[in-house]
């Protein structure tokens, strides 16, 4: 295969340039101050700091509270990714039957991925109010079965809610793109052989989506760890009782609203640990085992 | 061509004029109040830039006082920080550590600028003065928590305003027996149920007169009275007696009691305006100091709300800029501008005196809210009721809530709940001195 490359290295170093620099100011250099803070008390008004080693993390790794903020960004993440992506190959296999009026689903079914997280979080809260929104009538008809304001379980499957339907959009995308792809030769040769519509998704549809299956897996997982801070922020705001204190909403409040630098740098670190150590799993492993081509 | 050259010389007409024209000294303001307290804070400015021309004060509106904290302290890192910060009462202990500003009575005095630090209620002054007294910030919107009450649910109940929380609890029954579905509007709050609470009764919430003395300090709340009525909430809860309403809920106290759903709610003087407008016509209202138990010999409540510091490093220009507009908050018209326009109190006992004397709090909307100076001024601040010095305090707020949440879920016993709060809230304090090694509070 022919490799396309630079004969001068200095162009190509020009040409990337603007990207690796701001790569570094918006990526390395505050992951490296962060990690600095990490190992140090830090005065939030940059009066001094001192170094303490690892004490920040064995104050974390210690903490009860803290595993429960880890245990439920865990739920979240495995729960919104099911939910999501389940949703969305539904939506795909049908949006692609080209059923009527699939080019209006299509792109109603991406619009919701351009909405902000605090938007929704907003829209959320409105229709799971256990009194004022469309959820008080289920209150209504069996009082005092949902109440997130109080209940722990609520709130948290309130938040993986919302947090889902905001990721179904951009699973629904790749899935429509990946059943795209299938060439129609193979599913018209199934519908010739005997194949009805959900064999053939079972048996063809299916199996060659894996690759994008896989890629969707870990893409929704990290987004669940790193961006879910808009909706807890607007839904729940952690509460109650620490229910729905994702990772990120903990790193939010201890260091932005407690001043506590130092700890919310330790828990930065263990979170992007975390996503690589994800990303790494879909570089090594899964990219390269799933194959039908 | 033509375009280029007229578009110099515009540019040197405005600088020759600005050169000829001594330009203002800018200086910035960033604050934290929103909404309509946003807007009477931005009109201050506008007053102030309208009144002389030697200075213009930029203020910028940052949605939230740990917004305006957490923005200053970026900004300050970077050098592009603010002169003048308006900084909430809990992060008052964080500053003071900080060291990064201008102590007030300092900066007037420094610009020979007379202002009469006596005048100002000795419950608001003592908590941003430092252990000798000396003023770090300027007092400004300055609140106490009170209790509203329905006149109409009330006197149809037959029952008067309770005074002691014993006549609270009896109040709650009757209204509840009387068909009235939602009797008092809770939301847990660290601030009304602990801070205010514990001062009225005269009870410690930390050791070291509530950080005071040191920054060895250790939590106590655990201990007192303040137990006792956390567990009366819990009881109160469970027999329907209260309602938690909270803004995640949909409808918060505040406004469960301004649209008359609820009786009784408890919350700043600074909503008093708002609950006006809210509740219009529609029924008649009353605010009353916060009850305190029986036998309890009850002390003045403290300062909430916030103060404006000022920080360091700013040019001995833009000191004198700052020096001027806190001399014109300082003025009795511009106190009478704040006071009227928003629910907070005067800080200064002339103002006070002043609004008083021309009957200004005889008549509606304003009528009552002379009872939080009542409240603030009830006794003599104590060593125990001048005010809270505790460092991480925001965290520890946030750990009484979790704990008095999962309580009041049934999770856990109230007193369990904030033995762990307590001991979470030491652990916060214990990190925060050892941020500060070496370092005595100021």
């Amino acid at each position: 295969m022919r490799r396309a490359y630079f004969k001068n290295n200095w162009v190509a170093a020009l040409v990337v340039a603007p990207q690796l620099l701001i790569i570094f100011i918006f990526f390395y250099w505050p992951t490296s101050q962060a990690l600095y803070w990490a190992f140090t008390l830090e005065q939030p008004w940059g009066g001094g700091n001192e170094w303490v080693g690892f004490e920040n993390f064995r104050y974390l790794l210690t903490d009860d509270l803290y595993w429960q903020s880890v245990r439920v960004s865990v739920i979240y993440a495995v729960a919104t990714t099911v939910l999501a992506m389940s949703m969305a190959l539904i939506l795909a296999l049908f949006a692609d039957r080209q059923l009527r009026g699939y080019h209006g689903f299509r792109i109603g079914l991406i619009w919701p991925y351009a909405i902000a997280a605090p938007a929704i979080g907003l829209a959320f809260r409105f229709i799971f109010n256990p009194s004022a929104g469309v959820a008080s009538y289920l209150n209504y008809a069996f009082p005092e079965i949902w109440n997130p304001v109080m209940n722990g379980d609520h709130a948290l499957i309130m938040v993986i809610i919302a947090g889902a339907w905001k990721q179904v959009s951009y699973s629904f995308i790749f899935f429509l793109a990946g059943l795209q792809s299938i060439p129609r030769s193979l599913l018209e040769a199934g519908a010739m052989d005997g194949a009805r519509v959900m064999r053939r998704m079972r048996d063809i549809q299916l199996p060659l989506l894996t690759p994008t299956f896989f890629f969707l897996i870990i893409i929704n997982l990290t987004d669940s760890f790193t961006d879910s801070f808009g909706i807890v922020d607007t839904m729940t705001s952690g509460g109650p009782a620490r229910a729905t204190e994702l990772m990120v909403y903990k790193i939010y409040e201890d260091g932005f609203r407690g001043l506590d630098y130092s700890g919310a740098a330790a828990q930065s670190i263990i979170l992007m640990f975390l996503v690589i150590a994800l990303t790494f799993v879909q570089f090594r492993y899964v990219e390269r085992r799933v194959h039908y081509t | 061509m033509s375009k280029c050259s007229t578009g110099l010389a515009a540019v040197t007409i405005v600088l020759s004029a600005g050169a000829a024209q001594a330009e203002p000294i800018r200086f910035e303001y960033w604050y934290g109040l929103s909404g309509q307290l946003g807007d009477v804070v931005q009109q201050t400015c506008d007053r102030f830039n309208q009144s002389q021309d030697d200075y213009e004060i930029v203020c910028v509106g940052q949605d939230g006082y740990a917004n305006a904290v957490q923005n200053s302290i970026a900004a300050f890192r970077a050098d592009q920080h603010p002169t003048i910060v308006q900084a909430y009462d809990a992060g008052t202990a964080d500053l003071m550590m900080s060291g990064e500003f201008y102590p007030v009575s300092q900066m007037m005095e420094d610009f020979g600028i007379e202002i009469d630090w006596d005048d100002y209620f000795p419950g608001i002054a003592n908590y941003y003065a430092s252990s000798t007294g000396e003023l770090f910030s300027m007092p400004f919107n300055s609140s106490t928590p009170m209790m509203y009450y329905n006149i109409e649910d009330l006197e149809a109940a037959g029952i008067t305003p309770p005074e002691t929380w014993e006549a609270f609890e009896e109040a709650l029954v009757t209204l509840k027996a009387n068909g009235e579905e939602c009797a008092f509007a809770y939301t847990p709050s660290t601030w009304i149920d602990l801070e205010q609470f514990s001062m009225a009764h005269g009870v410690p919430i930390a050791t070291n007169n509530n950080g005071y003395d040191g920054l060895d300090s250790e939590y106590v709340y655990n201990t007192t009275i303040h137990v006792q009525h956390m567990e009366n909430i819990k009881r109160w809860h469970d027999e329907d007696l209260l309602e938690i309403r909270t803004t995640q809920g949909g409808l918060n106290a505040r406004d469960s009691f301004a649209q008359g759903e609820c009786s009784f709610y408890f919350g700043s003087i600074a909503s008093h305006s708002t609950v006006h407008n809210l509740v219009e016509d529609t029924f008649e209202w009353d605010v009353a100091m916060i009850p305190v138990y029986e036998g309890t010999e009850r002390k003045n409540t403290v300062v909430g709300g916030a103060s404006l510091w000022v920080l360091s490093g700013k040019s001995d220009d833009e000191y004198r800029g700052a020096a001027a507009y806190l001399q014109f908050l300082a003025t009795p018209e511009s106190e009478r501008f704040w006071v009227t326009n928003t629910g907070y109190i005067p800080v200064t006992r002339s103002g006070f005196e002043a609004l008083n004397a021309e009957g200004f709090y005889e008549n509606e909307p304003y009528r009552g809210r002379e009872l939080a100076l009542a409240s603030l001024t009830y006794t003599d601040p104590t060593p125990i009721t001048r005010g809270i010095r505790l460092g991480s305090f925001i965290q520890a707020r946030s750990e009484w809530v979790n704990e008095v949440e999962a309580a009041l879920q049934g999770q856990k016993t109230m007193q369990e709940a904030l033995d762990t709060a307590v001991e979470r809230s030491n652990a916060l304090l214990d990190r925060f001195a050892r941020t500060y090694r070496g370092q005595e509070l100021p």
